[in-house]
């Protein structure tokens, strides 16, 4: 359980990144280290050259602007859970980030390394794909910018070149008041997934004029549930709506592995987008009230 | 050959200037070539919360960072808790009245964690104290006395300890 040999690099701009990635053969990227440690521990990973993003400058913020949060790719999953621009403006990410492995991982866990390994279970990745985040990425051509339906290639594979690296994300913002909740199953606490749902609503005088479903853990990457959207836009919320519309998740393919067979995550998906969904519109009520 | 790098760290409050192999985990450095054999190393990939230590003031496994990666950082092990060799932290005294303690094995991660957590959190539940001991395994207590150690701590340290 001791990593491989390899060269280290830790370059301090982006350029020098960019640089490196070019030149260097079977090079990987470490940001949080969260991920890519344990599979240098068990050798599941063997790169040749670790370029360290950990002393690159300018790739750790959270702003708002133009109606959006652009996080910079080496935020801490900590500094997004503190972040009281987070919790106000896009408090679905507040809620996902509590659910992201334990205190002593967030500490180190970034924004970025999370959507790159693009776990399917991953909170993070699934919150970029509910919110439609576009991903910023570097390269020796300059910057290019991904929408997040492009951006996962495969599985736990995202559509990024080898000389490439994802520098920011933008996640457009809901209005105020929206409705918002990020629910999953886990075995235990701060352990990944099984199933997830993230659920976005905006309503305007008692019909619901906008609706964002995704489910996280089922497939080899988030799926929005477009057709549960559209069975919700124009109507009246009720327990009885969401309840039927989301009968549609049990139809999805979903995956089996040694944590839940399909069947059960077709389960989990129905139960706990509906659940997202009455806590999202019950936040909606809850925020009308007190404003 | 594997690549060196000269690092300069601070455990404890100690500076420690030595050559490491670039491939080196922390854990293993302080384990190794400082001789802090308090870090206890369970799992190797971000588990079981045994390795845990502070850098920088915030919690971290060891095992999931390098050696090289401390350089320039301050890094507190459960060596430094105790203010004297007579005496035990406060958090380390309520461990060994609820015992909050079997093996032992666990308990430098976990003492780490909480150290950072009644920081942060000085008067917190025991549903706080569950959660934020969630990273950590232990095989042996069943997690009542470490619960209850915590919750203990937590008022001595309030009363100034």
């Amino acid at each position: 359980m001791k990593p491989p040999r390899f060269d280290y690099h830790d370059p301090e701009t982006v350029p020098e990144v960019v640089g490196l990635l070019k030149t260097l053969p079977n090079a990987r990227m470490l940001a949080g280290g969260q991920s890519l440690m344990p599979m240098l521990n068990m050798r599941l990973a063997l790169p040749d050259h670790l370029v360290d993003l950990n002393r690159v400058e300018g790739l750790a913020y959270i702003r708002e602007t133009g109606g959006a949060l652009e996080i910079g790719a080496m935020t801490r999953q900590r500094d997004i859970e503190f972040s009281q621009l987070v919790l106000e403006r896009c408090p679905v990410m507040h809620e996902a980030i509590l659910q992201v492995g334990h205190r002593q991982t967030r500490n180190r866990g970034t924004l970025g390394g999370s959507l790159c390994q693009l776990d399917p279970s991953a909170e993070l990745v699934a919150v970029a794909a509910a919110l439609e985040a576009t991903i910023a990425v570097a390269g020796p051509k300059g910057t290019r910018e991904i929408p997040f339906s492009g951006f996962p290639k495969t599985y736990m594979t995202p559509a990024i070149g080898p000389d490439e690296l994802l520098t920011r994300v933008r996640f457009p913002l809901w209005p105020r008041p929206h409705g918002w909740a990020f629910v999953e199953f886990a075995r235990r606490h701060g352990d990944f997934a099984v199933v997830s749902a993230a659920a976005l609503l905006e309503e305007d005088r008692g019909k619901i004029k906008r609706a964002s479903v995704t489910l996280g853990g089922v497939a080899a990457a988030p799926v929005r549930m477009k057709e549960v959207e559209k069975a919700l836009v124009g109507q009246t919320a009720s327990d009885a709506l969401f309840r039927d519309a989301c009968e549609a998740c049990r139809k999805i393919e979903a995956m089996q592995d040694v944590h839940a067979p399909a069947s059960y995550r077709q389960h989990l998906a129905a139960v706990l987008s509906r659940r997202a969904l009455e806590r999202a519109h019950a936040r909606i009520g809850a925020a009308k009230m007190s404003s | 050959m594997s690549e060196t790098r000269n690092i300069a760290v601070t455990v404890n409050g100690k500076r420690y200037e030595r050559s490491v192999d670039v491939r080196l985990t922390l854990a293993d450095f302080l384990r190794g070539p400082l001789g802090l054999t308090g870090t206890h190393l369970g799992c190797e990939h971000g588990v079981c919360g045994a390795c845990t230590i502070l850098v920088d003031g915030q919690s971290a496994r060891s095992c999931l960072m390098l050696a090289v990666q401390a350089n320039g950082h301050e890094i507190a092990t459960v060596e430094g808790l105790a203010p004297s060799a007579e005496r035990l932290h406060p958090l380390q005294e309520a461990f060994r009245d609820n015992h909050g303690l079997q093996c032992g094995f666990c308990t430098p991660g976990m003492l780490m964690t909480l150290v950072e957590f009644l920081r942060d959190h000085p008067n917190p539940t025991e549903g706080e104290v569950r959660v934020a001991i969630s990273g950590n395994l232990c095989r042996c207590t069943g997690y009542q006395g470490i619960v209850a150690a915590a919750l203990d701590a937590a008022g001595r340290m309030r009363k100034g300890g």
